[in-house]
């Protein structure tokens, strides 16, 4: 009976004292990109095979991964070795959360990513804090039945905002819906579309010119625009749904969030670029990169992850299975699924368009890009929801992001002028 | 025999208060001393930045009027629904079942059913286009038609949480003792006035617990909103989430908790002060 005892205790030490070892070598890699079980799915089965030791790949949405990283880092005790994220929700964990990895930088250098990328990879700081992992933009989809209201003379691949509401206009007033679609949903991204594509696009800058008479002439066409969008558009979070339904026919969403409409029904829609406004063709790409959260228990796992994840053959894989785009130099092959062709066509048309106006990410807003984000997202509900006075609410708005810019004291970044201290409302 | 029966009850007690002090006293704790703190040090800021923020008091209006709507149509339809359940005699119990059926139903849930019904190609739409009463999907939850968002998120919620007050009401209409009725009969008493004047008093004490209950938690109502209304129909609790995890400013989204809080409070010590029991009227 004791001897058994003892048995039972000796397997139960060796098992255990087995899953601490195994524990130890595992690389925790916890990420907010490719959420959905298909994609994190093709994350462990494809992208992540061939990694030397064990990876276990943990996703959870934006507000829990800001909340768990910031308590492991008040806990003191770290679980996970590697972060994957969006440029901004890695940005208000420097320098508290975030490891900086020059030497890690240092190993990438040879693969071709773009200075531009690494320099956004340092968050406003001199060290690197993120390795650029890959990237997406926003593109427009419309369902094909939507082409034959066009305006005469239209190229889709290079719209005015005047052409794309005359030709939602044309197919209100001919179907009886209103089929243009916008993500102002709850957790939609349409603060992206003020911020990268409608500022940009009318005033040439995002920051300064936020209430000036280019701004208000902007905010006069989006009003317009809005009397033939959908009604619906305030509960949108991800066009692809409204896409497929048909209950929307033209539509602006980010990459990720229309690829499920275009991969089942890649023979029913078209893709092309953002319209253009006076000031050219705005447009913005979305980062998402690779860091090591400070005090990590397997460091060198972490950075085998990393230099797997950017080799440009998983680029590559990537974009195949999971539509986002390399950052290394790497060319995309000839066989991509239908969808992510859809996907990949709209991309370059919108980067290769004379008129392009790129606009990058905020750098140096800390914990306050919500907020940034809700100056936008605030200045269209009362100016276009409940059809304020323009001119009124953009004075007062600018009051509100004028200070959010000097208490962050962020500087300008493109498509406005450098500055010299904190960006600042003209 | 009495000293070790003085000591029992705080000894069985006491897991519940531990598992409370630690899981609801100190984040409650927490949250009141991040409300209270921000930036600028420790102060008012948050709640003046909640106060002054555009969509402050359409949420404490749209709350207050889906609690207001809300809360009696679930006691009166609840109480129907009980004195009917009294009058069966065979089947009682699968009546019961099906009628408590949504409280097994996570708000979410039950959210995401209703939005299959209203939405612009929802059954609601299927059914009145069939019937040749619209043209085509027409749009009930956008903030376009106000009126129409609102009774689908008054029905949504009626259909979700009436059943928790009819568990409380039929729990306490069992323990009326039927001599009462059968006396009042005798005498008399038409079913009005026996409801009135029997049911209705000896069934206070189960009301007060249903309607607290209920208050408080149409004070906190999101999720059925969230999925129906989305921004168009902001409510308090919505409000919190939106500041906690779109904006990221925990500070305001504490303030939205403690002045949540505030609200159930004193709807609690209402309820508990209009609906004071004597103990000699219990049944």
């Amino acid at each position: 009976m004791q001897s058994a005892t003892l048995r039972a205790v000796a397997v139960a030490a060796v098992v255990f004292g087995s899953l601490t070892a195994a524990k130890a070598q595992d690389t925790i890699f916890y990420s907010t990109q490719l959420r959905p079980i298909e994609e994190a799915t093709k994350v462990r089965e494809v992208l992540l095979k061939g990694v030397p030791g064990k990876v276990t790949y943990v996703v959870d949405e934006p507000p829990a991964f800001a909340v768990r990283l910031k308590a492991e880092t008040q806990a003191g005790k770290r679980t996970i070795s590697l972060v994957g994220a969006l440029h901004g929700e890695l940005q208000p964990h420097v320098p508290d959360d975030l490891q900086p990895i020059e030497d890690v930088a240092a190993k990438v250098s040879n693969l071709g990513i773009p200075a531009n990328l690494m320099q956004l990879g340092k968050l406003g700081t001199d060290k690197q804090q993120y390795i650029p992992w890959m990237q997406a933009t926003y593109i427009m989809v419309a369902n094909k039945q939507a082409l034959q209201y066009l305006p005469a003379g239209a190229d889709i691949n290079a719209l005015t905002y005047e052409q794309l509401q005359q030709w939602a206009k044309a197919i209100a007033d001919r179907t009886g819906q209103r089929r243009l679609g916008w993500p102002a949903g709850p957790t939609g991204l349409m603060a992206r579309f003020f911020q990268g594509y409608f500022y940009p696009s009318f005033t040439g800058g995002v920051v300064t010119p936020f209430k000036s008479a280019d701004a208000e002439a902007g905010w006069n066409m989006m009003k317009q625009l809005w009397t033939v969008s959908s009604p619906n558009s305030t509960s949108y979070n991800f066009m692809q749904e409204p896409l497929l339904g048909g209950e929307i026919w033209i539509a602006w969403d980010h990459v990720a969030r229309v690829k499920e409409a275009l991969e089942a029904q890649p023979d029913q829609f078209v893709t092309f670029p953002a319209p253009a406004g006076p000031k050219g063709r705005g447009y913005m790409p979305v980062i998402a990169g690779l860091a090591i959260p400070k005090d990590a228990p397997n460091h060198d796992g972490a950075v085998a992850v990393i230099q797997h994840l950017t080799k440009p053959e998983t680029q590559i894989k990537t974009a195949q299975e999971v539509g986002f785009f390399p950052v290394v130099k790497a060319e995309l092959p000839a066989d991509l699924s239908p969808g992510v062709k859809l996907l990949s066509s709209a991309v370059s048309a919108t980067q290769n368009a004379k008129d392009a106006v790129v606009s990058l990410l905020p750098v140096g807003l800390g914990a306050k890009g919500g907020e940034f984000n809700k100056v936008y997202m605030d200045t269209f509900q009362r100016i276009v929801q409940r059809n304020e006075p323009v001119k009124a609410v953009l004075e007062d708005q600018a009051k509100v992001l004028d200070t959010l810019m000097k208490q962050t004291g962020a500087p300008c970044w493109a498509p406005d002028k450098p500055s010299q201290g904190a960006c600042i409302v003209d | 025999m009495t000293s070790r029966a003085s000591w029992i009850p705080y000894a069985l007690i006491a897991p519940a208060v531990l598992f409370l002090a630690a899981f609801f006293i100190v984040p409650l704790v927490q949250t009141i001393w991040l409300s209270f703190s921000s930036e600028e040090g420790v102060g008012l800021a948050n709640y003046a930045r909640m106060a002054g923020d555009l969509n402050f008091s359409l949420a404490i209006r749209n709350t207050f009027l889906l609690t207001a709507i809300v809360v009696p149509l679930q006691v009166a339809l609840a109480l129907l629904m009980a004195v009917m359940l009294t009058k069966i005699e065979r089947g009682r119990d699968l009546v019961l079942w099906v009628l408590t059926i949504p409280l097994g139903i996570s708000d979410l849930a039950a959210g995401l059913a209703w939005l299959a019904i209203l939405q612009n190609t929802g059954y609601l739409n299927s059914a009145l286009y069939g019937l040749g009463l619209i043209p085509g999907p027409t749009g009930w939850l956008t903030q376009e038609t106000p009126v129409a968002l609102f009774i689908g998120i008054v029905l949504a919620e009626l259909w979700r949480a009436t059943a928790i007050v009819l568990v409380i009401v039929v729990a306490g209409i069992q323990l009326i003792p039927k001599e009462f009725a059968e006396a009042a009969e005798i005498f008399g008493a038409r079913p009005w006035t026996r409801f009135r004047k029997i049911t209705l008093p000896l069934l206070k004490p189960s009301l007060q617990s249903a309607l607290i209950l209920r208050t408080v938690l149409a004070f906190e109502v999101f999720a059925v909103v969230y999925a129906l209304g989305g921004t168009n129909f902001p409510v308090l609790a919505g409000e919190a989430y939106t500041w906690q995890n779109i904006n990221q400013n925990y500070g305001v989204a504490a303030a939205y908790a403690v002045l949540i809080m505030a609200i159930s409070l004193a709807a609690t010590a209402l309820y508990l002060s209009i609906l004071r029991v004597r103990p000699e009227q219990q049944p």
